[in-house]
């Protein structure tokens, strides 16, 4: 066994990259709420000055990065390799959006997980020595997921009180060797989990499960419990999956419930911005990631979290043929320094 | 895994049936007096129209052709100034069943995929919801035709 492997599906880095800055871009509707003013940037149109959904998102990705290579004090070309992705066909907001930066990239899929994944890969490649300088980079946008797997928005239809609302936003972030008060730890890469739900309108339901699956194995491999983390944060269960999850665990023997939160809970106020059960959508564990989490960590009022950004991994195609929504979900310790 | 299938598809069933008594579900009787209330505004309107029509002294066809013209017209209007979709939230199948539905569900793509152009944008979607119903609700006057017209041939008196 390598010395950093540990466990079956984690990593310990022997000398832990930090996460040296991020960017995070979001729309209206996530600057109306709770963590609204603490985004880099809200746009309040939506459109970024463009003409389409997709070409928003491209450009909010675009701005993310910006974002957060200007607050570590670099420039594009100091960036080693950037892993990015986000909900589209062919993860053209990605391709699209990066282009003008010109940084070596890799295209990741992992539905609403990508922020984690890229995390992890990010600190794999500086922990490894291949870059001193990683960017990590994912977006969604409300417009463009809605026409990819449900309707036009123009069209009458009732939501069920289970969907999620997708977050307009793009969060970036950049990994590196140049110290700052927040490190990647370790990781947990999560294996598909599918408990044959066909319901993509809930999708806190399908992801529980691998949610579940990644914090049991994240505690395995480290030899932890709950109590060694401040807060065990996922991406996008909403209030449906968050609850499941908290049985799931219990279950399991552990209770998580007191510790546990969700930035599909955290970016929406459940009160008055009528999301149903919560924020959806790679750009809400990024953007809530990059504007409200890191910050607690970089000031030591918490001082390990883990960070479980959680995935559907449907597409229409599969839905239409009746295939079950297996779910996915990525552990990132994130650590005070 | 060490698990048959058996214990898989047992153990999938059991969390479908928990994730269904978790899931928070829409109150049906709400809803039936929300699509009864909107629903029986727009038929209201819709007779309204028709009075109209036939006061000014159009005949029957004609003030019913007015009438669902101008229902489509006020729905698209409507879908145009993105009113229709906080109409049907609130009403349901009220707003979803009469005829301004059914132009909502063709107004909508219209404006989502113009901008993928007029051919593949407009052209090839615009039929990607109301399409079904206009391919079974075809094929179903045509199979009812035939057998109306098969019944007349055996000297079915309808």
């Amino acid at each position: 066994m390598s010395s950093m492997t540990r466990g079956s599906q984690s990593i310990y880095f022997g000398e832990p990259p930090y996460i040296l800055s991020s960017g995070s871009v979001v729309g209206k509707k996530e600057g109306e709420g709770p963590l609204g003013t603490q985004f880099d940037m809200v746009d309040e149109s939506n459109m970024l000055g463009e003409e389409t959904w997709e070409a928003a998102e491209s450009t909010m990705q675009k701005e993310a990065s910006l974002l957060a290579i200007g607050k570590a004090g670099l420039k594009p070309q100091d960036i080693r390799y950037l892993y990015g992705g986000d909900l589209l066909r062919q993860g053209i907001a990605t391709s699209m959006g990066v282009e003008a930066l010109q940084i070596p990239m890799f295209g990741l899929f992992g539905a609403c997980s990508t922020s984690g994944e890229a995390l992890a890969l990010s600190a794999m490649s500086v922990a490894a020595g291949y870059g001193d300088r990683i960017l990590a980079v994912t977006s969604s946008h409300f417009g463009s997921a809605e026409k990819e797997f449900r309707f036009p928005l123009g069209y009458a239809t009732q939501r069920p009180l289970s969907a999620q609302w997708t977050v307009t936003g793009s969060g970036a972030f950049v990994v590196g060797l140049d110290k700052s008060h927040i490190r990647i730890s370790g990781v947990t890469i999560g294996k598909i989990v599918d408990y044959g739900l066909k319901d993509s309108q809930n999708m806190g339901a399908c992801m529980a499960p691998a949610a579940c699956d990644t914090i049991m194995r994240n505690f395995e491999d480290f030899g932890r419990t709950g109590e060694e983390y401040d807060h065990i944060i996922t991406g996008d269960l909403g209030y449906i999956g968050s609850e499941i999850l908290h049985d799931l665990i219990k279950k399991k023997g552990n209770d998580i419930a007191d510790k546990h939160l969700d930035c599909g809970k955290l970016i929406f106020d459940q009160e008055t911005q009528d999301t149903h059960a919560g924020g959806s959508g790679c750009g809400c564990a990024a953007t809530t990631l990059a504007a409200h989490i890191l910050s607690k960590v970089e000031q030591g009022e918490w001082k390990r979290i883990l960070f479980v950004p959680t995935g559907a991994l449907m597409s229409t195609v599969s839905y239409n043929e009746g295939e079950s929504v297996p779910g996915i979900a990525h552990g990132v310790v994130i650590e005070h320094c | 895994m060490g698990q048959t299938l058996e214990e898989k598809q047992k153990k999938e069933k059991a969390y479908q049936q928990y994730v269904k008594e978790k899931t928070p579900q829409h109150n049906v009787f709400a809803n039936m007096c929300k699509a009864f209330v909107v629903g029986g505004i727009i038929c209201t309107i819709g007779q309204a129209i028709l009075n109209y029509c036939e006061s000014r002294g159009m005949d029957d066809i004609q003030s019913g052709a007015w009438t669902s013209m101008m229902l489509v017209l006020l729905s698209v209007i409507l879908t145009g100034f993105n009113i229709y979709p906080g109409i049907a939230k609130w009403g349901g199948a009220g707003a979803l069943v009469p005829i301004t539905g059914f132009a909502n569900s063709v107004a909508s793509p219209a404006i989502e995929y113009k901008k993928e152009g007029q051919v593949f944008g407009i052209g090839c979607k615009i039929f990607t919801i109301a399409g079904p119903v206009i391919l079974y609700g075809i094929f179903t006057s045509w199979t009812l035709g035939l057998i109306y017209y098969l019944l007349m041939k055996v000297g079915v008196q309808l």
